[in-house]
């Protein structure tokens, strides 16, 4: 079974944000970067899908030079080889339907059985590239999956729903499943991987290798202005007497703060 | 002359620093205050690749260099110097020992297990009556049919309690003094070989210290390592390599140190103003990261010359040396920086400060140290 597997390299979680001079998106300057969690788990299935049935995992990712740091881990973890769409002409993709339209195109001449992709990345949160790339390959697509079997030329999986419910939907093969975080436990790269996955090919794609020129790549969405939440400090009262008072601050625990 | 990690060794610094803060660091004050070692954990390591970071392949190993080594110490002594100083332990010393001077039989009996991360191996050189001076050892192998029989004791032995494999140094000639040294290799279980006294120590306590007993231990032929005579320079080859991983370690400790340090300053309000913001500190701040850096960059130097198969003696001893009174200074400063809270459990300076104590000592002290480069320096 091959399974390709779309990564995204992201600002690290514990990053100090600062938003940039143009007040569109934040400073990357002394940043670290990683990889996307919920992309590290649609890798992590992968590798265990690829244990189970054998084949190879081929990993794609848009992004700067920066983030080949991220494909190496891939490929330390195990993935077989990679494809990088690096070329500044991919700098203006920024909204999800440019890029999904650079990875399809980069998949045209592949082989797979499997498409993964995380739900969402920890960046712009958009969870639209994995379902944008499944309509122009003409897959069957899942979202927010948390448990995958491959049966014969169809793949069953268990979808999560709100409030704890889930749902299995069996798609035919091929299939882009879009994977939830925490549907498995990541490994570590290992020292034998890192040193193997020195000899794995990456393969870099420009927007002119796979037919697109910065017009196909323009973004139908761009960011106004990004800031930070501001934080604001109120204090309450609730008055009457110490049963009506407290009545109340159960319904304001329940529906305005949504704690309880 | 290039001063940056290339690619594989930055992912290998950024991979052990994910595990250890996976791992390690949710246990670090439970497995200290219990002075329990995470035995459990060594199919992790094993995992990792971590348990033959030296050792070629052909053995199991991941057949990696001293920066890379140097790198993986550093991180896993970050977070707990403890596991660090067990892994050097087992990767330089006991399992070290074997891959430096052992026949090819005993690399395939012994060193594939411990680099592989199936065995965890110790090494005893120190004795109750013979630390620095350890040539002035007292435990004997004496030449039996087929073998040798040992009597005598080990103390302060780091991995004892629970290595499979252990190498011993003993006596096989008195009459020739450090010629007259022989190396062992020694099964656990084997009839007359015990483990002893558990010490209680001031830090490094999750890392298992013990003592061993020897009592007409009986080994085979096999079981000696190289020629009758050659043990205490193959000890001083070990040591040589193992001064890289101890000054390693104590990097870790220092940078671990001045982190938390580092984040307290940013975070501790006095006088209306984050402690950061005095210059009192701030100075403190630049010479514990000017130190750490000097102390790091002379720690790779000495491991960039190990593996291009120079004589690095001056050089470990002097990374071994400024590396662990930095590691003591900087772990020091940062108790200072904490305050009160420096003194408390409750934050990881403390810990840091009594753990870097041991650096200035194992593996020869400062004296020591200072005592081989001077010698190093007056011969040339
Ligand atoms: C936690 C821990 C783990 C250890 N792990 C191991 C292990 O795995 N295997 C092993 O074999 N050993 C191990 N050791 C032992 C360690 O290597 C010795 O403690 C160390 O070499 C010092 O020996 P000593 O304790 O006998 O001190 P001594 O040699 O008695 O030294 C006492 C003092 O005298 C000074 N001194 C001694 N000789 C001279 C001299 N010629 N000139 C100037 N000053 C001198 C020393 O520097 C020191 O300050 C460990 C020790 C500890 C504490």
């Amino acid at each position: 079974m091959n399974i390709v597997v779309c990564l995204k390299q992201v600002p690290k979680k514990d990053s100090i944000l600062r938003i940039g001079s143009d007040g569109k998106w934040i400073d990357e300057r002394d940043i670290s970067y990683e990889m996307s969690e919920a992309d590290a788990y649609a890798l992590e299935e992968a590798l265990r899908q690829k244990e189970k049935h054998g084949g190879e995992v081929i990993v794609v990712s848009l992004g700067p030079e920066r983030a080949r740091q991220s494909i190496k881990e891939a490929l330390a973890k195990g993935a077989d080889r990679a494809i990088h769409l690096f070329d500044s002409v991919f700098d203006t993709a920024t909204d999800s339907a440019a890029v999904a339209r650079a990875i399809s195109a980069a998949l045209k001449d592949e082989k797979y059985d499997l498409i993964l992709t995380g739900l969402q990345s920890d960046d712009y949160g958009f969870a639209q590239v994995g379902l944008i790339v499944a309509e122009q390959l003409g897959l069957p697509s899942a979202t927010i999956v948390m448990e995958v079997q491959p049966e014969d030329s169809a793949v069953r999986v268990k979808r999560e729903l709100e409030s704890g419910w889930f749902q299995w939907v069996r798609l035919p093969m091929p299939a882009l499943l879009t994977i939830q975080s925490g549907i498995n436990q990541l490994r570590y790269a290992t020292l034998k991987g890192i040193m193997a996955a020195k000899k794995k090919e990456i393969r870099e794609v420009k927007a002119a290798d796979i037919g697109l020129t910065s017009d196909d790549l323009k973004p139908g969405q761009v960011i106004e202005r990004a800031y930070l939440p501001e934080k604001t400090k109120r204090t309450e009262f609730i008055e009457g007497k110490p049963a009506e008072a407290a009545a109340k601050l159960v319904e304001k625990l329940r529906f305005d703060a949504r704690v309880i | 002359m290039d001063f940056e990690l290339n690619e594989e060794q930055q992912q290998i610094k950024r991979t052990i620093r994910e595990f250890a803060e996976a791992e390690l660091a949710p246990h670090v004050s439970e497995w200290d205050e219990a002075a329990h070692f995470p035995v459990d954990l060594r199919p992790k390591f094993a995992e990792l690749g971590i348990m033959g970071v030296l050792v070629s392949e052909e053995y199991g190993g991941a057949g990696m260099g001293y920066i890379e080594y140097a790198t993986i110490i550093e991180e896993l002594s970050r977070v707990d110097p403890s596991i660090g100083l067990a892994m050097a332990a087992h990767n330089s010393l006991g399992a070290g020992h074997i891959f430096i001077a052992g026949s090819e039989a005993q690399k395939q009996k012994y060193l594939v297990p411990l680099a592989r991360g199936e065995q965890f191996a110790a090494w005893g050189l120190t004795e109750p009556s013979s630390g620095s001076d350890a040539s002035s050892m007292l435990t004997t192998a004496a030449r039996r049919a087929g073998g040798w029989v040992l009597n005598g004791s080990k103390n302060f032995i780091t991995n004892a309690t629970f290595a499979e494999t252990t190498v011993v140094l003993a006596i096989t000639d008195r009459a020739a003094g450090s010629h007259g040294i022989s190396a062992f290799i020694v099964e656990r279980g084997t009839k007359g070989f015990s483990v002893a006294k558990k010490e209680n120590k001031v830090g490094m306590r999750a890392s298992d210290t013990a003592s061993l007993v020897f009592d007409d231990c009986f080994l085979p032929n096999a079981n000696l390592i190289g020629e009758p005579g050659q043990g205490f320079i193959q000890a001083m080859k070990v040591l040589d390599g193992g001064r890289v991983s101890i000054a390693a370690l104590a990097v870790g400790i220092a940078q671990g140190a001045y982190e938390a340090a580092l984040k307290y300053s940013k975070e501790r309000q006095q006088f209306g103003r984050p402690i950061a913001e005095f210059q009192a500190i701030q100075f403190k701040l630049a010479d514990m990261a000017t130190q750490i850096d000097a102390a790091r960059l002379l720690t790779y130097r000495s491991a960039a010359m190990k593996n291009a198969g120079k004589p690095t003696t001056k050089e470990s001893s002097m990374a071994k040396l400024y590396a662990s009174e930095v590691a003591v200074r900087v772990s020091e400063e940062s108790v200072q920086i904490h305050g009160g809270y420096g003194y408390i459990k409750d934050y990881p300076a403390e810990k840091f400060w009594r753990d870097s104590k041991l650096c200035t000592i194992g593996e020869g002290t400062s004296e020591i140290q200072r005592t081989v480069i001077a010698r190093q320096i007056l011969k040339a």
